[in-house]
């Protein structure tokens, strides 16, 4: 696969995988903090925050060396710093919920120590990509604009398969596993791409 | 001109089909939540969250004797709570408060309970207040939070209750951290010995089933009384039997009176007879698509 196919790839499911991780966030919120506007109003709040960050943060690392391994890289480890979703999601949410009684604040705490760090590393993965994909001057609006896309694309489809079906059929933590396994198969496919290339 | 006046009530009658599409609206404001709307329609006046009531009521009272149940789900609720209970419960809480019907009927039902009432919307406790009659007193409480929040701090605060009458759920969208196993396993635990849940619910299609094995699961055998709606009454200890059922309703029978309640039709409902898939997957915090499973 040639380079510019691999980061699209990964753009795109980066964006599914964020939109994914909120939507199940607010199932996880939801028994401690319940499911109103602002429970999702935190969880949106911190991602938000997170992507921008991430953005800022991706945009500079591109400076240094870029590779599609360091690529693969930032994807494995947005994947596996969700891995803590799995076990704070239980207890530690209940004691979030003790200590900060305004259910607010409570859920935007808990948003923050479940989501942020998963999400900030999510989001250098596209400028990240802007990168790696941008030869030319003249080239690089048109090269952003299709990265915004798949992306953005990406983050639609990983938001209605994750709302109307995934949740239908699968129970919230296997959604997690499953999404966090297919991104370090594609975290390994590009790194390994990369190796092969040199 | 008297035949003109004998042929109004006709006429009156052949427009009223169509009046009754074109309800009253009285009072609406949006909340932070939905809109709560008022409707007045044929001597009833109702709370909606859907223009025209079009996705069912949430409350309604008769306006020429305002304590009498103008819905039959009430009347199923109340007498649910009070039959399956072999004593006057003495702490009741509500999730859901709607127009306050119930707590208002069990407020004057059990002059010395304490009821609590867990509304998340500020709009429809107002609405209840201005509209419905609804008072509150040193014993009839509203709080102002989620259904599941309340529980579990009340099961922190070491509260217990005699009957916990769960009601947040309409037609149109049930909150699905409200219908799961972990749930109700916390309404339990808050139940006093002999405690019992009653569950007004409006599950149709595949939800009815998985709504069914998910108390199942956690209440073992239920009373499923069947009307418009579902209710479901469960008691950890041990279901009443039919001798004890009947010399219940005979007890409230006088004071279930007022508020329209038949008890003898009441008592008729009760059924433990499953009708659902016992296959169906239980509902969890895990895997709880209430809604998708509801159509």
């Amino acid at each position: 696969m040639t380079r510019g196919a691999l980061c699209f790839a990964v753009a795109f499911w980066s964006g599914f995988f964020v939109m994914g991780v909120e939507l199940l966030g607010g199932r996880l919120l939801a028994p401690d903090f319940g499911s109103s506007i602002y429970v999702w109003g935190a969880l949106i709040t911190v991602f938000m925050l997170a992507l921008s960050l991430g953005y800022l943060a991706g945009g500079r690392w591109s400076q240094h060396a870029p590779s599609l391994r360091r690529l693969a890289l930032l994807l494995a480890a947005a994947a596996l710093a969700t891995l803590p979703v799995l076990p704070l999601s239980g207890t530690t949410l209940e004691n979030l919920a003790i200590a900060i009684p305004d259910p607010r604040f409570g859920s935007l705490a808990a948003a923050l120590l479940l989501f942020f760090v998963p999400t900030f590393l999510s989001g250098m993965v596209s400028p990240y990509c802007v990168r790696l994909l941008v030869d030319t001057r003249e080239a690089s609006g048109r090269r952003a604009g299709q990265l915004y896309f798949v992306s953005t694309f990406g983050s639609a489809a990983g938001t209605i398969l994750t709302s109307f079906f995934f949740v239908l059929w699968f129970e919230v933590n296997m959604i997690l596993i499953g999404m966090i396994a297919i991104s370090l198969l594609m975290a390994a496919v590009t790194g390994l791409a990369r190796s092969a290339q040199a | 001109m008297r035949t003109l006046r004998r042929l109004l009530p006709l006429g009156l009658l052949l427009i009223a089909p169509l009046a009754g599409a074109q309800q009253n609206l009285i009072h609406e404001e949006r909340s932070q939540y939905r809109e709560v709307l008022v409707y007045e329609d044929g001597g009833e006046r109702c709370m909606c969250f859907t223009r025209q009531c079009r996705i069912g009521r949430q409350s309604c009272i008769n306006l020429a004797d305002p304590k009498r149940f103008a819905l039959n789900y009430t009347r199923m609720a109340l007498g649910g709570l009070l039959f399956a209970s072999p004593q006057p419960p003495q702490r009741v809480l509500i999730l859901g408060l709607g127009g306050g019907t119930i707590p208002g009927a069990l407020r004057q039902v059990l002059p010395a309970a304490q009821i609590d009432v867990a509304e998340i919307d500020p709009a429809v406790t107002r609405v209840a207040r201005t509209y419905f009659g609804f008072r509150e007193d040193p014993r009839l409480k509203v709080y102002e939070m989620d259904g599941r929040v309340y529980v579990k701090r009340a099961i922190r605060e070491g509260k217990k209750y005699d009957a916990v009458l769960l009601d947040a759920f309409d037609q149109e969208y049930i909150p699905e951290h409200l219908l799961t196993r972990e749930f109700l396993e916390e309404v339990k635990s808050l139940l006093a010995p002999g405690g019992v849940v009653v569950g007004n619910t409006f599950s149709s299609s595949k939800l009815y089933d998985h709504e069914s094995t998910t108390y199942a699961a956690v209440f073992g055998t239920f009373f499923n009384l069947k009307g418009a709606n579902r209710v479901i009454v469960a008691r950890p200890d041990g279901l009443a039997s039919a001798a004890q059922l009947r010399e219940r309703a005979q007890r409230y029978e006088p004071s279930l009176r007022s508020f329209g309640v038949d008890t003898q039709a009441l008592l008729a409902m009760f059924t433990t007879n499953s009708d659902w898939d016992p296959q169906a997957r239980v509902l969890t915090d895990q895997y709880s698509p209430a809604n998708l499973l509801n159509h």
